[in-house]
């Protein structure tokens, strides 16, 4: 399978099965655009009269060229991955946990998908007895796998500092012993950060990410307090000093975006202006008819305006985005390619009951309900539905070019638009196609700057 | 070539052979929560 796209004024081929990715100029673009792989020894007399701009010596120039990407498995490439045995995962270990700290906040965002905060099941914060035990369960589930990833979420975990700070020393207390190394991430409003968390923040989470939608107007709109004031002026100085005090270590300042300001440039340019170096903007989601969620009707903006977006990152370096961050020789393996994000097997969510879901996104939804911390229950059944979950058990994925890249998309944002995890989001897989072609045709802005 | 600049060669392909250590991160801890790419994250395998 070969996509062609063209973007940035750059002209494109994905050879999707061997991950190779070529710059082509007018006539192999467009004999491209026209072939049907694999391609043979002759340029065929038919696509030669297709395209009469061209001399015959032109078009077998660029033929013979293709031909001989063909020759190296950098062009129309079989697929030699789908092996069952490769890409589900059964009885996987679980490596990952989402750990609702707190099911209260002290923000009311209008967009917000756990209903601000306590995902309709009640305001609560998590106790200690709980993390532990949900410590203990990803230990004992997460079989030879080193690295432990546990992400403090809500709600806004600032408000279960205590049971956070107790969770990060225990499991530290145990992880030479256990063969484990502990990577925490905090997922914070900012409302709450003092210099004390800032600097607790730096020294013990590996990642943190701060909720800031942008220009002042566009984050007051949505992220308010109970009362119904804005939060940009608090938090805005306080995410400041927590990144300049930060040194190298990641985060990342991130934004929703909805069906409201659907010009997102200039917030993510905004942001930059802030001085956040790494920064993500994602869509809202919602179910049809939801006012903020951004859907099929919003797509032709939402494109141009990632192509903005990407054109303005063409000749700057002082920030990155995430969704433009793909590496294309050093990413991950295609054998992670295949399985996607994990959801329900090597990563789950834990409620501040120690319920365990399969993320945090299912929370709430007592049918997805896999088990609990308390009792060490585990419903390997619902985990093997979402173990079998891959690109090519996805219905449309395996036809697909980008299956590579996104790995089969977000099983949650599936249940809530299609009402299946399988089928996916039809938006939500044009917005990541449309990014996926915007991140690879910056990395042939950035060859051709180190040419 | 004069036609054709590569920008990456067949590195999926490569990597099938040994891939799947599991020790990597979890795509939607980074930064998401909502929508996945896969493809930006870091391979972690010390032994490829």
């Amino acid at each position: 399978m070969v996509h062609t796209f063209s973007a940035l004024g750059y002209q494109i081929a994905v050879d999707v099965n061997s991950g190779a990715v070529h710059l082509l100029d007018d006539a192999s673009f467009r004999i491209l655009g026209l072939a049907e792989g694999p391609l043979g020894e002759a340029l065929p007399e038919s696509l030669r009269r297709a395209l009469p701009d061209y001399t015959r010596e032109e078009l077998e120039e660029a033929w013979r060229e293709l031909l001989e990407l063909q020759g190296k498995g950098e062009l129309f490439s079989s697929d030699d991955y789908v092996d069952p045995n490769r890409s589900v995962p059964r009885g996987a270990p679980v490596k990952a946990l989402c750990l609702h700290v707190s099911h209260d906040c002290n923000l009311r965002c209008r967009y917000c998908f756990a209903a601000t905060g306590d995902f309709g099941t009640g305001r609560k914060i998590m106790d200690f007895e709980t993390a532990k035990k949900a410590i203990d369960f990803v230990v004992r589930k997460s079989g030879a796998r080193r690295n432990i990833e546990v992400d403090f979420f809500g709600g806004e975990p600032l408000m279960a500092m205590d049971t956070v700070r107790k969770t990060v020393e225990y499991a530290r207390s145990i992880e030479k012993e256990a063969g484990k190394n502990f990577r925490f991430t905090i997922t914070t409003n900012g409302m709450l950060l003092s210099d004390e968390t800032i600097e607790y923040i730096n020294r013990e989470m590996d990642n943190v990410v701060l909720s800031l939608d942008g220009r002042r107007e566009i984050h007051d709109a949505m992220r308010i307090t109970p009362g119904g004031k804005g939060s940009y002026d608090v938090i805005v100085p306080r995410f400041q000093k927590l990144v300049k005090s930060r040194g190298d270590k990641d985060y990342y300042a991130r934004g929703t975006f909805t069906a409201r300001n659907l010009d997102f440039t200039q917030d993510v340019l905004h942001m930059a202006e802030l001085g956040f170096e790494s920064i993500s903007v994602e869509p809202a989601t919602g179910p049809k008819g939801d006012p903020f969620a951004v859907g099929s009707a919003e797509l032709p903006r939402v494109f141009e305006e990632y192509e903005r977006l990407a054109e303005e990152m063409k000749d700057r370096e002082d920030f990155r985005f995430f969704h433009f961050n793909v590496d294309l020789s050093q990413g991950p393996c295609v054998i992670k390619r295949l399985r996607g994000c994990g959801a329900g097997c090597e990563y789950v969510a834990v409620t501040p009951e120690g319920d365990i879901y399969p993320c945090h996104q299912f929370v709430g939804k007592p049918e997805y309900r896999l088990g609990s911390v308390h009792d060490g229950s585990f419903d390997m059944g619902i985990s093997d539905v979402f173990a079998g979950l891959n690109i090519y058990t996805r219905e449309d994925c395996r036809d697909c070019w980008a299956k590579f890249y996104c790995s089969g998309g977000c099983s949650a944002g599936n249940l809530l638009v299609t009402g299946d995890i399988r089928k996916p989001n039809s938006a939500a897989c044009e917005m990541e196609r449309k990014r996926l072609e915007c991140a690879i045709a910056l990395r042939a802005a950035e060859s051709e700057r180190e040419d | 070539m004069k036609h054709i600049k590569t920008l990456n060669g067949p590195t999926l392909k490569k990597s099938a052979a040994k891939g799947g250590c599991g020790e990597c991160q979890t795509s939607c801890q980074s930064a998401c929560k909502t929508s996945c790419t896969v493809a930006n994250q870091k391979c972690e395998n010390k032994n490829k």
